[in-house]
């Protein structure tokens, strides 16, 4: 099965709810002979043009990861939303911490390498950004700092 | 003398001790940078422009640091592809194909020391030739209307796809999607929201450092994770860096050939520094009496390539700087480097602000130099740094991906935007889409539009007027010649592949 279809396919169905969503810009009285939705249907039309290629004359498929590995990389992809998220109210350095961590036996599965080089990157780093370039780094938790 | 004068006013810019002291910590990182496997040029600058741009350096200080780093990457580029055969990013590949093999001959450090030189002698060049060229390019640029200006993203669009990847399709797929991309936000002419779906952070658009450092950092982080993140084992012995001139003394005509050929690889528009080391590689090849010997450690099998990608790196300038027309991922991110410290490229660029032309041109003069010294005689300095284990780099870069964009916008938001982006780049990588096309609609997408929308007020609607000058008529032509040719030259184009390792230090 191909998986250039697959993509295809659904680059054909982002398109058509891309032009959908462009028929509804407003335009103010103000504008020039083009407007604000051409250009836009203009790039939907090339990209269903591409897409509709690409289901018809699909290229080989690549080696695409086992079940476990895709696993593993939705962990990784739900870790780094996780970090996005906590940075803000947690501060810098204890996200840092378990991030890095967990990311660094995800490579090497050994407990306390991975658990040095976290504590390691989040001081470390911390002290790289805000200390010595001078970064607007919050280092701990809000609550903690009052 | 014009050009004299300029440069002297560039250098009494950039040879501050501050800047210096930038140009210095710039290279040494550009380096260390270029030298680890899965992070060149493009990823590496990426990476560092939100830092600098944190860090509340002016302009002219944020240019040296971000170019010194542009061409550290560049010549770091060549220690990890001589010694470990994993060229750090792809301009470096063809510098694996006699590099390895010299090293596992016992000539490693010939090998470093000669692409090291042949990096200097092709950077050396190619900045001269920016510096006579650009000026005259300006010149003609004058005359670019928003006809012209289409015409010419579109050619940029179009070699880029036709060249730089293996399917037209895909290419031009993903130059699209990141013009979509750039649609995002409020519309400037009408001051209506376009595709916001109601979220506040939308309205000023995706911000085009979050997809670069998303498509390109955060992307290769999850590259990593797959590929078991292979540990740089060192499988060739370095012995004492000697200079070898004899050796070095014949590979002169291949270093000045290379130089030539990578240097007019750049100026095109969408060719860069990979199609550069290729063609210099391969006309080396070409017109040595002893063929037989390339691919088994020639050093002009080294010389060349070397000096052709980091000519190329120059010359991509020249469009950039000239047309705001980047020419690869590289010069994509530089531009986007521009942007961000409110400098728009273009000919009055050269008449407004020279003081920022040649500055940048004077920075890129220091930064060979000091790139020479640093390069040869202390490269056994980086070689330690290659053996950085995987599991503490990798987080490593992930972190500063996080930091740079958190520090720059502030918001969860961006930050998870740029997860998105690192996810679709993976995706894309998958499938072999290119991802540079996507970066660089996103980074032309409003310039693009702007100039269609006011070549059709001029015009009153009437889209002729897109093919009315003879510059326009040339630049439809090129692209279109760009987009169709590489699908018959695509037989004669085709990449050697790398030298096989023998042992663990590759899959």
């Amino acid at each position: 099965m191909a998986k250039d279809r697959i993509f295809g396919l659904f680059m054909i169905v982002l398109a058509l709810g891309y032009i959908l969503s462009a028929t509804n810009i407003q335009t103010s009285f103000m504008s020039d002979p083009v407007g604000p939705r051409v250009f836009p249907y203009m790039v939907a039309a090339v990209v269903i043009l591409c897409a509709l290629v690409m289901v018809l004359k699909p290229d080989p498929d690549a080696e695409w990861p086992t079940l476990t590995m895709a696993l593993k990389l939705a962990a990784a992809t739900a870790i780094l939303i996780g970090y996005a998220m906590t940075i803000r109210p947690l501060g810098f350095i204890l996200p840092t911490i378990v991030v890095a961590g967990l990311l660094s036996y995800m490579i090497n599965p050994r407990p306390v390498p991975a658990a040095l080089s976290g504590i390691g990157l989040g001081i470390g780093l911390f002290v790289l950004f805000k200390v010595i370039l001078g970064l607007g780094l919050q280092g701990l938790p809000r609550a903690l700092m009052g | 003398m014009d050009i004299i004068s300029n440069l002297a006013m560039g250098f009494s810019i950039a040879l501050s001790p501050w800047t210096l002291m930038l140009a210095i910590i710039g290279c040494f990182v550009g380096t260390i940078i270029g030298a680890l496997p899965g992070l060149g040029p493009s990823n590496g600058v990426a990476l560092l422009i939100p830092i600098s741009f944190s860090m509340g350096l002016d302009a002219i200080s944020a240019l040296v640091l971000l170019t010194s780093v542009y061409y550290g990457a560049m010549y770091g580029g060549r220690i990890s592809s001589i010694l470990l055969n994993i060229p750090g990013d792809e301009p470096a590949m063809m510098t694996c194909l006699d590099g390895y093999p010299m090293a596992k001959r016992g000539f490693a450090s010939d090998a470093l020391v000669i692409s090291g030189v042949a990096s200097f002698v092709g950077a050396f060049l190619a900045t001269i030739g920016l510096m006579l060229l650009a000026p005259l390019l300006a010149r003609v640029a004058f005359q670019f209307g928003p006809a012209e200006y289409f015409a010419l993203y579109m050619l940029a669009f179009c070699t880029l796809g036709g060249i730089g990847s293996n399917n037209q399709a895909k290419a031009a797929l993903a130059a699209a999607l990141g013009l979509a991309i750039a649609m995002v936000g409020m519309d400037k002419t009408t001051g209506m929201p376009r595709f916001t779906f109601g979220e506040l952070h939308l309205m000023d658009g995706v911000d085009f450092l979050v997809a670069i450092v998303g498509l390109f950092a955060v992307a290769e982080v999850f590259h990593f994770i797959e590929t078991h993140g292979r540990d740089s084992a060192i499988g060739v012995k370095l012995g004492k860096i000697t200079v070898n001139w004899a050796k070095m003394w014949s590979t002169r005509w291949a270093m000045l050939r290379g130089s030539g050929i990578g240097f007019l690889a750049g100026i095109l528009p969408g060719a860069g520094a990979s199609l550069g080391s290729f063609l210099a590689y391969m006309t080396e090849k070409s017109v040595s009496r002893d063929k037989a010997t390339f691919g088994t450690g020639n050093p002009r099998g080294v010389a060349a390539p070397e000096a052709g990608n980091n000519a190329a790196a120059g010359g991509a300038l020249i469009p950039m700087l000239t047309l705001g027309v980047p020419g690869s991922g590289t010069t994509a991110v530089l531009l986007a480097l521009l942007l961000t410290l409110n400098i728009t490229p273009g000919p009055l660029l050269f008449t407004e602000r020279p003081e920022v032309v040649w500055g940048l041109i004077a920075a890129l003069l220091i930064a060979n130099v000091v790139l020479l010294l640093m390069n040869v005689p202390m490269v056994k300095v980086f070689v330690h740094i290659l053996s950085v284990p995987s599991w503490i780099l990798l987080p490593g870069v992930t972190m500063v991906a996080f930091v740079g964009i958190f520090s720059l916008t502030g918001s969860s938001f961006d930050m998870l935007l740029m997860v998105g982006f690192g996810v679709m780049g993976w995706v894309f990588r998958k499938l072999d889409i290119p991802t540079v096309p996507v970066i660089l609609g996103i980074l032309l997408g409003n310039s693009m539009e702007d100039n269609l929308r006011r070549a059709m007020v001029l015009s009153d609607g009437d889209w002729t007027y897109l093919f009315s000058s003879p510059i326009s008529i040339g630049l439809w032509l090129a692209a279109l010649l760009g987009f169709v040719a590489p699908i018959f030259l695509r037989a004669v184009l085709k990449k050697p592949a790398l030298p096989a390792t023998d042992d663990m230090s590759s899959d």
